[in-house]
């Protein structure tokens, strides 16, 4: 047993393997937000009025807002008049090819397992690289725009699809949906824009890496995807971001929209920095991030892996609008030492014969404190609705805690709602069992957190899959008891 | 504040006479209650906890409160025989929120125990009623708990002392009887000491049709290796609101059995507040309801696990018709250093039309790492292929439905320890799906 304890200390103890700081010259404007600054944010965008428009719309929307404070968590107060909005590295020309592009970027993407070029030119994947707001490249954008597919930056998108993005801005998530949405919708920097045409296949994993880099920046990124009839898209947001003491803000928005018999799998791999060992510093994550199944037989997965933030507050939902619409939910969130999360789903099941599948794996350590909290929503006119949820808390210390908040809203009486939940820590025979086999305690518990997280781990793209292995055991050295 | 303010100006202008006809145990606690009251005030809507009941237009009527404690002239005993076949009882009455002494049982207690009227125990045994009165019942945990505390005169006390067992089931029946709309503060006081045992059947019955408010405070005490059960029936009127809160404070190696059944009833809320304090403390908390019409029940738990090694069973099932609403929202919360708790929680819903509603929320919080707990909550229909199966073999649909629903209620009650409650109660529930007025046999208004 004492000797598991010291395995575990030093696993929870791991320190934080990305913290850097890129020296690249970012284009800073001054702290605080008013009007002015959202304007200032428009126009060095070069934005159309009517998005500066939507912007102001929802700025003063969110002045009369006072930050929610229901979740389990505990924030320390915010102070928006100290946060610098817009933060873009100072553009020279725009890249043309991988050479022109700053070599100091570069070699943070290298640090961080991105080679641009080779690794993805290898696995086959388009990356849409956004550091701190403004996307720097994009690649194998040629190979698909022979498809049709448009797959860019918001900004670029604003400039050359004006008309896509008009349409599908804001009508998932409104900029009166809450405190953050607002905010968003107000600053937003940059992010990343898909439009899959009908009937196209999208050949390649597309993939975007968030980065949050320079110091006392908020992050407010928003991401629109939008699948047309009969098509596919499988998407995939990574992040990281470098040690810093401050806490950071990170408030991002993504809207999915998914048209008749369209597919569109959401996957991200979050490990912004967490803090040091005594709670100091991290990410504040706050996202809203909702899909909505339009068209009949649409579907959107939802699969997450959380091991990074100080504070984690999120819940990816589908909002289940199109007959026989599918909605999926997988999620690992890990917290350590003093993290804290309080994520999950929801699932509005409006059409008839929607399903949807909710699996959530919690895993907690150290002093951390990690919640599942989730609704189930069948409405009067969603016949024969089917959900089931199934979430499963580890707890890896004497000091942590693992919640579960679960609501099931049912009105309708054909629905079939189930939810499971089990909490406890790793069996000591299952230790006891593979030490008796020869292998460490460790590697024992780091065998069993993957077996338990696998039916997540199973949902998430190749690629995707094998880092997000690495972080789980990163993310729990020494966590073990 | 419109609801509350006319219980702060009842207080007010009567607190005299509320204390003149009560005691002085109860009236001690009277002014900070009334503080918690102006404080808290009732539970809006905007809270997680009270989202779907509004209590504060349950309690904005202006409803006759019996302050002065005329006595009603009533003998619910002649009226009123709800009795359990095969099951001797010692039977005692409130008549809404006062106690009925005109007709007591031949006393069958053991020496020590006291059975009866709460005003009429805190005269007599001051001390006794001062260690126990308002202990469990936390004034700040709702403006209800706090309006209770603040008005209530009379109620129910059992105390059952050190290592004495009651054998036979303490049958306590609450009458609502009155001419005018009516609100009754009942307050109901279970102690069981060390290594005591005893059962205590409740059940609410409303004789008249005008409406009745009824603001409950349970308090159940359970010493080192006591033994109780409480069985809380409600069988009152579309037009009864009840308000109930059960509070429930367990030494170490207590065994508590909480079991509430709801099968006519207007709006009801209960609240089960359960505090695990000493060691190997176990309680199995459950509850059933069938609901129709524009009937709705609300049920709220909280379990807290204090210390290691403890237990708690929680099983609630409710089965909607019509227009019912049913909501559930349960919490067990672990706090650190609970090591081997075990903690079970489900929730299990039939809904059988469009119109009916049902929003639950199982929740767990736990703080220790050395635990076990599971919850599960299901929401659905009857199994189509079952009731398939039953009309193939020569049962009718509406038997067949009746049959699986009887069925899915029926392992709530099996927790119950009293086999012959037991099988009243299958036959209750059986005769209240069958549409029958599921009024006890023995009484003379269903005859």
């Amino acid at each position: 047993m004492q000797d598991s304890k010291t395995v575990l200390d030093e696993v929870t103890k791991g320190d934080y393997k990305y913290g850097f700081v890129t020296d690249i010259d970012t284009d800073v404007i001054h702290r605080g937000l008013d009007e002015e600054t959202i304007r200032l944010i428009s126009a060095k965008k070069n934005e159309p009025e009517w998005l500066l428009e939507f912007r102001l719309k929802a700025f003063r929307y969110w002045q009369t807002l006072e930050m929610p404070d229901w979740a389990l968590l505990r924030i320390p107060p915010i102070d928006y008049q100290d946060i610098i909005y817009y933060a873009a590295p100072k553009q020279k020309e725009g890249p043309k090819s991988m050479d022109e592009v700053d070599p100091e970027l570069l070699k943070t993407f290298d640090k961080l397992g991105i080679p641009l070029e080779e690794q993805k030119v290898l696995s086959g994947m388009a990356v849409d690289a956004v550091m701190d707001s403004v996307s720097v490249k994009t690649t194998f954008k040629e190979n698909l725009a022979e498809k049709g597919i448009i797959f860019c930056s918001f900004s670029e998108a604003v400039q050359h699809h004006p008309d896509l993005v008009q349409k599908y801005l804001g009508s998932v998530v409104s900029y009166r949906d809450n405190f953050f949405a607002a905010l968003n919708s107000a600053v937003f920097s940059d992010g990343s824009f898909i439009y899959i045409p009908k009937g196209v296949r999208c050949p390649m994993e597309l993939s975007t890496y968030f980065r949050i880099n320079a110091q006392n920046t908020g992050q407010f990124e928003r991401t629109l995807i939008v699948a047309d009839d009969e098509s596919y898209v499988s998407y995939l947001e990574g992040c990281t971001a470098p040690m810093r003491d401050e806490n950071q803000l990170h408030a991002a928005i993504v809207e999915i929209i998914a048209h008749d018999h369209a597919e569109v799998k959401y996957s991200t791999v979050q490990n912004w920095y967490p803090g040091d060992k005594e709670g100091k510093g991290g990410i504040y994550n706050f996202v809203t991030k909702r899909g909505l199944c339009k068209g009949e037989g649409s579907k959107i997965s939802w699969t997450q892996v959380e091991t990074g933030s100080a504070i984690t507050w999120k819940y990816p939902s589908c909002i289940l609008a199109g007959d026989n619409s599918v909605g999926e939910f997988y999620s690992v969130a890990v917290t350590n030492n003093y993290q804290q999360a309080d994520t999950g789903t929801k699932m509005i099941h409006l059409g008839r014969n929607t399903r949807s599948t909710i699996v959530s794996k919690g895993i907690s350590a150290g002093h951390s404190q990690n919640s599942y909290r989730g609704l189930v929503k069948v409405s009067p006119r969603a016949e024969g609705a089917r959900n089931h949820s199934q979430c499963d808390s580890l707890l890896l210390s004497p000091t942590c805690g693992a919640h579960t908040f679960p609501y099931a809203d049912i009105q309708n009486e054909t629905a079939i709602v189930e939810h499971e939940a089990t909490t406890s820590k790793i069996s000591e025979e299952q230790l006891f069992y593979c030490q008796q086999r020869g292998i460490s305690t460790e590697e024992a518990v780091g065998l069993i957190v993957n077996g338990y997280a696998r039916e997540v781990m199973n949902k998430l793209p190749m690629e995707f899959a094998v880092e997000a292995q690495k972080l789980l055991s990163i993310s729990l050295e020494g966590s073990v008891g | 504040m419109k609801a509350e303010q006319q219980y702060i100006d009842l207080f007010s202008q009567c607190e005299d006479l509320i204390c003149r006809k009560s005691a002085p145990v109860l009236n001690a606690l009277r002014a900070e209650a009334f503080a918690e009251f102006e404080r808290l005030g009732f539970p809006s809507l905007k809270g997680e906890d009270y989202k779907y009941t509004d209590v504060a237009r349950a309690f904005a009527p202006d409803y006759g409160l019996n302050l002065n404690q005329l006595e009603i002239p009533v003998n619910p005993y002649d009226v009123f025989r709800c009795d359990v076949p095969n099951l001797s009882t010692s039977l005692y009455f409130v008549v809404n929120d006062m106690f009925y002494n005109k007709a007591l049982p031949k006393a069958h207690l053991p020496e020590g125990v006291y059975a009866g009227g709460l005003a009429e125990f805190a005269q007599q045994y001051p001390e006794v009623a001062g260690r126990y009165y308002g202990k469990a019942a936390a004034l700040a945990m709702n403006g209800m708990t706090a309006l209770n505390t603040m008005l209530a005169q009379d109620g129910f006390v059992v105390y059952v002392p050190k290592a004495t067992v009651v054998e036979r089931p303490i049958q306590l029946v609450n009458v609502f009887r009155s001419d005018v709309d009516t609100m009754a503060n009942r307050r109901i006081l279970f102690i069981v000491e060390e290594g005591a045992e005893a059962k205590l059947l409740a059940c609410d019955h409303s004789i008249d049709d005008v409406k009745f408010l009824s603001n409950q405070v349970v308090e159940l005490f359970a010493g080192a290796n006591a033994r109780a059960d409480y069985y809380d029936l409600e069988e009152s009127s579309v037009s009864t609101t009840r308000f109930s809160s059960l509070y429930v404070k367990q030494a170490a190696n207590s065994n508590v059995v909480v079991n509430g059944i709801t099968l006519t009833n207007g709006l009801t809320r209960n609240n089960y507040h359960v505090s695990l304090e000493g060691e190997g403390a176990e309680i199995s908390l459950c509850g059933m309801s069938v609901l129709d019409r524009e009937q709705q029940l609300d049920t709220y738990s909280h379990v807290t696990h204090h210390v290691p090694r403890c237990t708690c069973n929680e099983l609630f099932k409710n089965v909607l018709n019509d227009h019912a609403v049913g909501v559930f929202s349960g919490r067990i919360l672990v706090k650190q250093g609970a090591d081997k708790t075990s903690a079970y929680q489900t929730n299990r819903n039939l809904c059988t039309t469009r119109e009916c509603r049902m929003y639950s929320k199982p929740q767990l919080e736990i703080y220790a790492d050395d635990v076990k707990c599971s919850h599960g909550m299901t929401t659905g229909q009857l199994d189509e292929n079952a009731l398939f199966y039953m009309q193939s073999r020569g049962i009718s649909r509406e038997e067949a439905r009746m049959l699986l629903s009887v069925a899915f209620t029926s392992d709530v009650i099996e927790h119950i320890r009293v086999d012959a409650l037991k099988d009243r109660l299958h036959k209750l529930v059986e005769k209240r799906f069958r549409g029958e007025l599921a009024k006890c046999a023995g009484c003379r208004i269903c005859k």
